[in-house]
């Protein structure tokens, strides 16, 4: 209704005098009068109560799963309290993009100190500040690994399949080839790889968990990416590498990934948090923010965005990337969640997605035509069959408050996390031998 | 300020997760990691203790005027937050069955059906995060419609010279490349410039209107027309609409598609960065080319729905999700009455603090009156006094307020670019322009004493040719 | 402004030092340096890269800037000098003896200018 002006009609009026006018609408004289819009057809501004209520019920339409079983690229994870309270510090929330350093020193250090935990999680160098979500962070990728005489990227048919299709639309525009290596028993094939390798390949891409939750043999892709001079980039779940092999120790020349497990709500998609990381040798070719440390005049330790020409606003058309804005708060989200973590607290989440994970997959797979789809180690996301239609099956579950796995090429992809407890699994297995039995 | 891993100690942390209840299971040796990340170790009270000292370090809107041009800092009304934050949408997983997830996409729904006819647009997506995300959506949908009529030779986006550095990266992006074209004497498209560029090369233009130096272009229609008669499409950057919404809109200007950014117009916060979200709306003949997927509604409710001729995915899911949220609230809020007083009121501050600011003496680029902001040029006073815009904003600091945007755009080299927006009182714009009188007089008097503003801010001015020679972008312990 | 008269100049700002009957070594003029402030990056060619006369063979940065810079030769890259991509600050403090690269095999030179020539055109640019 008020459009949140504190001016009061008298002040509008006396500030229309200064300007020797009568009529805010004179200053709209400029614009073609045929164009002008005589009626706007949306409804009447609400009060905040109204606002509230009619918001409130269209959340309440929604069903809240009390237990969720299902992950596919957003993960049920439980969000320290304190994460929300700093977050919500109302001077992070409105503030800008840090353009002057010297009175965004504590936006610009969290965004310092993030890009350090997420070197310290990957094993990489660098990091920038964050791009939009996990998929355009890979999409990105690849456009790093671009080269005068090397465009192909090979990506694995293991990876999301949301990510698959952001590359593909990414690579379109700019005539990058994009080649799909097919999967084998849920897995990339190392010596598939080796055989589909062009020497002139800009690089790999392959996802570890995979998008089945499988574990692949990143030293082998990796190894085989290189042997003809192609990059590696690996896609990665941060919350997995509290306890899994990084990124740096196999040698992949870049990692990203979809930060949300990191205390980010699962939102019905976003915002999320896309995180790239890289070696040295490939810094400059990061695309979006950097902050960098550096001193000012006194020689104080102070922090800025730093490589700035790379970026759009100065190289324009030259630019490997438009992104502009970063998924700042996002990042804080992150950098807030791993600071209480800790590496303890970190590695113990990631044990128990594990271990829940696993208990699940061996009570769920002794129901008759439950089986295990693959049979390679996996983290915490798993393919078992289903002898009724997946659908269905969600169905019943849903009824009993529960969300369970997503349907994939007539299986079930289930995600068990530290949120998934033994009776959570137990009851589930009871619901899931009820209907194999009927 | 220390850092997170200055503050560490070898056993802080906060007891967050119950035991683990099932049997612990371990991966094979060879598949972990050597040892664990480097976190910092801190108790809850030590991390909170951290993030309020950065906050204090940290300017938003909520702490002072923020007249940055072009990028709209109007308040950001807490009923928002509050809706962002209720549980029936942030505990919704994004691949729930259609069915429980009704609500979210009748908010996305009515959330696109408002924006479309806010912008006079026929349909819309909500998956790009951003502005430039938008603008390299909205460019696919030009290069999937000359496509779609094989008409393949058309390879060219025309942007004027005045663009953000945006408008040509995400052309790039997209596969075409760039023509600039200079803009005239009053920063507006040069219609004879525009004529000669134009051809059956042409994929289409760029433009923002009002344009970067805060000017409605009075030949916008006959600019629109130019590239039509051309076989281009138009594309409308959003960055400006905060000061037309509600009074005219883009569609009715001969746009074919346009991004909107909910961060800048409708009132989300900014976050020190992103979260952002930037909606791209189309014209019907466009709609079909939509990224994957789009809300639509049938009797039996609504669905995900993906487009016949989609030019695929922009990235995972459905975009930011709780930023529209946000913007829907905001809309909601505002109404039929409160859209268009929200530019009227932006275009008012704009121009009651410009000419107050040019009474002061202040040299502004384009005279007469504005838009929703407007440009100084600090040339005239640099060569006078040796006052740069960047030493005039770094005083501003001084004075507990967020300096405009320096340096944009490129076509005024001594630019400062103001936009008050309409959230702002007359009271704060009036004590704005008696500092910035303060320091015109400071300039005058001995312009060389600037050079080393800001005096009391946290930090002076950084060496940022320090940190870009030996970048050093991550903290690692002392040997 | 620091003019070698030894040297040639392009009206691009590229000095070029003939070392040979078809080499030469390609830096940046003191004009230029000055002009762009203090450079925080280079970016340079490939050993074995062919450049042409007229067009870019690489970048400057600045902080808020980024710049091409043209070869005024046609000919065949033999050497970067690879100091530079450590140190782009020697641009700044020596640009004389700061050259960028070392050309080959050169087929064709743009029309160079003497030093009063650039001099000249340097102040018809201010």
């Amino acid at each position: 209704m008020g459009g949140y002006i504190p001016n009061s009609a008298a002040a509008q009026q006396a500030m229309l005098e200064s300007l020797g006018l009568t009529s805010v609408q004179q200053l709209f004289d400029c614009i073609p009068s045929e164009m002008l819009v005589d009626h706007l057809n949306i409804p009447e501004g609400m009060s905040e109560l109204e606002v509230g209520e009619m918001l409130t019920a269209m959340a309440d339409k929604n069903k809240r799963f009390s237990t969720v079983f299902r992950g596919a690229g957003a993960y049920n994870h439980y969000i320290p309290s304190i994460v929300k309270a700093v977050t919500s510090k109302k001077e992070f929330l409105t503030a800008y993009t840090p353009y002057q350093a010297e009175i965004s020193q504590g936006v610009l250090q969290s965004i310092f100190e993030y890009q350090t935990m997420i070197c310290q999680l990957t094993g990489m160098d660098v990091s920038n500040a964050s791009v939009y979500d996990g998929a355009t962070a890979a999409a990105e990728a690849v456009v790093m690994c671009q080269e005068r005489k090397r465009s192909c990227a090979v990506v694995s048919g293991a990876l999301n399949p949301h990510f698959i299709e952001v590359i593909q639309t990414y690579c379109g525009s700019r005539g990058i080839p994009v080649e799909i290596l097919p999967v084998q028993n849920g897995l990339t094939d190392p010596a598939a790889l080796s055989a589909a390798l062009k020497a002139d390949d800009a690089c790999v891409l392959f996802q570890n968990p995979n998008y089945y939750g499988l574990l692949e043999n990143c030293d082998a892709l990796t190894e085989a990416a290189h042997a003809v001079g192609a990059k590696a980039v690996a896609v990665v779940n941060p919350m997995t590498l509290g306890i899994l092999k990084t990124p740096g120790a196999y040698g992949a020349d870049i990692a990203v990934g979809e930060g949300q497990p990191l205390g980010i709500p699962m939102a019905f998609g976003g915002p999320y948090l896309g995180f790239m990381a890289a070696t040295q040798a490939m810094m400059r070719k990061l695309p979006g923010r950097i902050v960098g440390q550096t001193t000012d005049a006194k020689g104080n330790r102070a922090f800025v965005l730093t490589l700035q020409a790379r970026e759009q606003h100065i190289r324009r058309e030259k630019a490997s990337s438009s992104v502009c804005s970063n998924q700042a708060l996002c990042a804080l989200t992150a950098a807030v969640y791993l600071a209480s973590m800790g590496p303890d607290g970190l590695a113990d989440c990631a044990k128990q997605c594990l271990s829940n994970a696993h208990y699940a997959a061996s009570e769920i797979a002794k129901i008759p035509g439950f089986g295990l789809r693959h049979n390679a180690p996996f983290f915490h996301e798993f393919v078992t069959e289903c002898p009724i239609c997946p659908q269905l099956l969600n169905e019943k579950l849903a009824e009993k408050g529960i969300l369970g796995g997503l349907p994939v090429e007539g299986g079930i992809l289930w995600c068990a996390t530290e949120m998934n407890n033994k009776n959570q699994i137990d009851r589930l297995v009871e619901i899931l031998k009820e209907v194999a039995a009927q | 300020m220390k850092l997170l891993f200055e503050r560490s100690t070898v056993g802080h942390k906060s007891e967050l997760l119950p035991c683990c209840s099932t049997p612990a299971y371990e991966l094979p040796a060879d598949l972990l990691r050597a040892e664990a990340p480097a976190l910092p170790q801190l108790a809850e009270i030590e991390v909170e203790r951290h993030y309020t000292e950065l906050a204090k370090q940290t300017f938003g809107v909520n702490d002072g005027f923020y007249p940055l041009g072009s990028c709209t800092m109007k308040y950001n009304p807490s009923i928002n937050e509050d809706m962002a934050a209720l549980p029936g949408f942030t505990k919704l997983h994004p691949l729930q069955p259609e069915s429980t997830v009704q609500g979210a996409l009748e908010a996305m729904y009515t959330a696109t059906e408002l924006l479309q006819e806010i912008t006079g647009m026929d349909a819309m997506t909500l998956q790009p995060s951003a502005g430039a995300h938008g603008e390299y959506t909205g460019l696919l949908l030009i290069r999937a419609y000359h496509q779609s009529r094989g008409d393949t030779a058309r390879t060219k986006i025309i942007v004027p010279d005045s663009a953000h550095g945006t408008n040509p990266a995400s052309a790039v992006m997209a596969g075409f490349s760039v023509v600039n074209i200079p803009s005239d004497e009053k920063g507006c498209v040069d219609l004879d410039g525009l004529r000669k560029a134009v051809g059956p090369d042409t994929a289409g233009l760029m433009l923002t209107n009002p344009n970067t130096v805060g000017i409605f272009d009075p030949n916008i229609l006959e600019i629109t027309k130019i590239v039509h008669e051309a076989g281009g499409l138009c594309y409308y950057d959003g960055a400006n609409l905060n000061a037309v919404m509600g009074m005219a809109r883009p569609g009715d200007m001969g746009f074919d598609c346009i991004h909107l950014n909910l961060h800048k117009t409708f009132s989300t916060p900014h976050g020190g960065g992103g979260p952002g979200s930037g909606p791209v709306g189309c014209k019907a003949h466009l709609a079909q080319f939509l990224p994957t997927p789009v809300v639509v509604k049938t009797e039996e409710g609504y669905h995900l729905h993906a487009p016949e001729a989609s030019l695929g995915r922009m990235r995972s899911l459905y975009g930011n999700f709780l930023v529209v949220i946000r913007a829907l609230t905001y809309v909601l809020s505002l109404g039929k009455e409160g859209i268009p007083a929200a530019s009227q009121g932006a275009v008012l501050n704009a121009n009651y603090l410009m000419k107050k600011l040019a009474d002061l003496g202040y040299d502004m680029a384009y005279p007469g009156f504005c838009m929703h902001e407007f440009v100084m040029d600090i040339g005239k006073l640099k060569k006078e006094t040796g006052a740069s815009a960047m030493e005039i904003a770094k005083r501003l600091l001084d004075y507990g307020m967020h300096p405009p945007t320096m340096y944009f755009p490129l076509i005024v080299h001594e630019a400062l670019m103001v936009e008050p927006t309409e959230t702002e009182s007359k009271e704060t714009l009036d004590a704005a322009a008696e500092v910035y009188g303060k320091i015109l007089a400071e300039a005058k008097e001995d312009g060389q004493r600037l050079h080393d503003a800001p005096f009391n801010t946290p930090i002076g001015r950084p060496d940022e040719v320090g940190a870009a020679r030996q970048p050093i972008l991550r903290w690692t312990p002392a040997e | 402004m620091n003019t070698p008269a030894n040297l040639k100049y392009s009206k691009s700002h590229e000095w070029v030092k003939m070392t040979g009957e078809n080499t030469a070594e390609i830096g940046l003029t003191d004009f230029a340096q000055d002009s762009m402030g203090d450079i925080v990056f280079v970016e340079l060619p490939e050993v074995g890269d062919a450049v042409t006369a007229g067009e870019s063979f690489g970048n400057l940065e600045s902080v808020k800037a980024v710049s091409d810079v043209f070869s005024p030769v046609t000919g065949v890259v033999t050497e970067i000098n690879e100091e530079l991509l450590d140190n782009p600050a020697l641009i700044n403090e020596s640009c004389y003896d700061a050259w960028m690269i070392r050309v080959g095999e050169i087929t064709e030179t743009e029309n160079l200018l003497t030093g009063d020539e650039y001099d000249a055109s340097c102040q018809e640019e201010a």
